[in-house]
């Protein structure tokens, strides 16, 4: 089965999500070109407000086609998802492609039984009678690693933990065997022990499903644990791309340097963590020429961005916006000496 | 659900006892005794003194209070002063008119409100919302003495279509045409109580169904692929209908209370007219007898919101 499926089924070309403000439209997400195969975990990090939930939403078809412009090409399996009508858009929502919440707490309907939650997704995708529903909604919680099946198939949401109820939103989303599995910030309201093991069952579920999960997070731990590819996205854009490995050992970005660099670890344990200046620009105020992250790098001159950066490969599928990587360097590294550090 | 409503009606029993002492002793404060007015102004003061006496009026409070409860559990509010007729025969007719027209008035409510509501909230934003959001902002701004006065000159007196007062023809016979008569007189009343009062429904309801329309379990719901015509109806609408459901229980016992302005302007025999001519007249009992009867349908009110509540939500049921 795993064979016949190209191995690459997701292919998102020149993406734009565009937000009505005011009567004008402000990119969200701009040129976005991404690919996801199966059995693999593709990671898109960056701090709030850089757009990667709006590009999840965006795959999802979840935006209101009056607030929002969406151009470019999204397909999937030979599909183009953006010509889609609503109809036809509700046969691939929960059949091929599963969604997970960042909240579990409110992605529950507080007035429905949790198999009936569960359930909803089959009634409209199989043809399954309510018996074998049910079978299936306990097949399910058994592998999300809910303890007493039965028992939580008959409950409520408010009833059942944060880590619990995450794990039904799990259910809900592979409930249907789907080849695509948005993950949007599925750990971020979980504590570090729930983190962990929902990140297992995660990874479980897509080795027996040999399905292809986009893991939105802002969390580098989760991307280092889990990512076989990453990305990282910045003000709508994705500043960087390539392996795990490349993105960890050789990041360029001066953005993804940043980031690794805010992260604390056992080496400068003793140093002052990093902390990157000013904050994500608002969708009004993006800069329209120069590298998007250059206000938040003010110590490299403005010559070393290229006015319209575009994606360099750096070798092996190693994509890097713009050219600034090439003289970027810490500020206190220049009162030690520039480029001690090397990379 | 039965261990919610059996505590629920346990917790009434402490507030019931308040209420009625409240009541009392409220009653034992107004000014006067029951004797001066009613016997002859010469009569010896020595002979009230003695009547007074023996309706054990100079007992203290709480013994007082101890009879009145008996007598309360016997079925015996008292005379009414004004009418010469037990206090209870009288709330029983004039109830019974209350009731038909409160429970018309709630219907008709309901029809029209959840449906605007509705309505308005699945074209948030758009020219039909801001049309029902205008109407309820007129209908709550007009005072509704205003519109049952010129409701009644329009429809009464003008075009003549409905009865202005009283709660049936005095010349209908027969059960057919009496009952035919009853609603011809609770439908100008009802519809004008239903249009202008159903502001709370349309906004309650279309708040919370634009609250639905944007939480997290609707956006769920269409990453499973369900139709937006499904999600209406199996999330949206039940989850909205909360608010609402819990507020009927209050606002059925409220109708019941009588409406004091429309029964007022159709000189319409309910208890809401009982009760002001009751202060008009000082008629005390019956004040007594229907402060506390409101007092008791204000927490039953209570009561069925909250069982209501508790089989639509699950959240407020102890399992």
């Amino acid at each position: 089965m795993v064979e016949t499926k190209s191995d690459q089924f997701l292919n998102i070309k020149n993406v734009s999500t565009a937000f009505k403000i005011n009567g004008q439209y402000y990119d969200a997400v701009s040129n976005v070109n991404l690919e996801v195969k199966h059995d693999e975990i593709l990671a898109i990090v960056g701090e709030s407000g850089c757009g990667k939930s709006t590009l999840a939403t965006t795959i999802m078809g979840l935006h209101d086609p009056e607030e929002t412009k969406i151009s470019g090409e999204i397909d999937f399996e030979g599909t183009d998802l953006l010509k889609l009508d609503e109809k036809g858009y509700n046969q691939f929502r929960g059949a091929k492609i599963g969604m997970i919440f960042q909240d579990p707490l409110s992605a529950l309907n507080p007035l429905k039984r949790i198999e009936d939650q569960i359930q909803e997704v089959m009634i409209y995708h199989t043809k399954m009678t309510e018996q074998q529903r049910h079978a299936r909604v306990i097949e399910l919680l058994n592998q999300v690693g809910i303890e007493d099946p039965e028992r939580t198939a008959h409950q409520f949401p408010h009833q059942l933990s944060g880590g619990m109820r995450q794990r039904i939103i799990i259910a809900i989303a592979i409930a249907c065997k789907p080849d695509l599995i948005i993950a949007d910030e599925p750990t971020t309201a979980l504590d570090v022990t729930i983190q962990a093991q929902i990140l297992d069952v995660l990874r479980d579920i897509q080795k027996e499903n040999h399905a292809g999960i986009i893991l939105i997070t802002h969390d580098l731990g989760v991307v280092a644990e889990t990512a076989d590819r990453v990305a990282v996205m910045y003000a709508g854009q994705i500043v960087e791309q390539g392996t795990a490995a490349q993105i960890f050992n050789e990041p360029k970005h001066p953005y993804t340097r940043s980031l690794l660099r805010s992260m604390p670890q056992r080496e400068n344990e003793n140093d002052e963590l990093y902390v990157i200046q000013g904050m994500v620009p608002s969708l009004q105020k993006m800069p329209k020429q120069g590298d998007r992250f250059a206000p938040r790098i003010p110590w490299i001159p403005a010559s070393a961005h290229e006015a319209q950066p575009k994606m360099h490969d750096v070798g092996d599928n190693h994509l890097v916006r713009c050219t600034c990587y090439k003289n970027f360097y810490f500020p206190d590294q220049v009162k030690e000496g520039a480029g001690h550090e090397s990379n | 659900m039965w261990k919610t409503i059996l505590r629920r009606v346990l917790i009434m029993i402490p507030e019931l006892i308040i209420l009625s002492i409240l009541v009392f002793l409220l009653a034992k404060a107004m000014p006067g005794d029951p004797f001066t007015g009613s016997i002859n102004p010469k009569a010896d003061p020595a002979q009230i003194h003695h009547l007074m006496e023996i309706h054990g009026l100079y007992d203290p409070w709480y013994q007082q209070y101890w009879n009145w409860v008996v007598h309360l559990f016997h079925g015996d509010l008292g005379m009414s002063y004004e009418y010469q007729e037990p206090v209870v025969t009288l709330i029983q007719q004039r109830g019974a008119n209350t009731l038909w027209l409160a429970l018309f008035t709630m219907v008709l409510t309901y029809v029209i409100g959840l449906p605007l509501g509705l309505y308005a909230a699945h074209h948030e934003g758009k020219l039909q919302d801001t049309l029902v959001r205008v109407y309820t902002y007129v209908t709550m701004s007009i005072p509704f003495f205003v519109v049952l006065v010129l409701g009644i000159w329009i429809f009464g007196y003008a075009l003549n279509w409905f009865p202005t007062s009283g709660s049936v023809s005095a010349t209908a016979s027969g059960l057919g045409a009496t009952t035919m008569s009853r609603l011809g007189h609770i439908i100008l009343p009802g519809l004008l109580g239903a249009l202008f009062g159903t502001v709370n429904i349309v906004q309650y309801l279309r708040s919370e169904v634009i609250d639905a329309k944007h939480s997290d379990y609707v956006r769920t719901a269409r990453s499973k692929g369900v139709p937006m015509k499904d999600i209406y109806r199996h999330h949206i609408f039940r989850n909205s209908l909360l608010p609402i459901a819990a507020f009927a229980g209050y606002s059925i016992t409220g109708l019941l209370g009588g409406s004091i302005f429309t029964e007022m302007v159709f000189s319409y025999p309910g208890m809401g007219l009982l009760f002001l001519n009751a202060i008009n007249f000082r008629d005390y009992t019956v004040i007594t007898a229907l402060v506390l009867l409101y007092g008791f349908l204000n927490l039953m009110g209570t009561l069925l919101s909250d069982i209501v509540l508790s089989i639509v939500d699950p959240r407020v049921r102890i399992e």
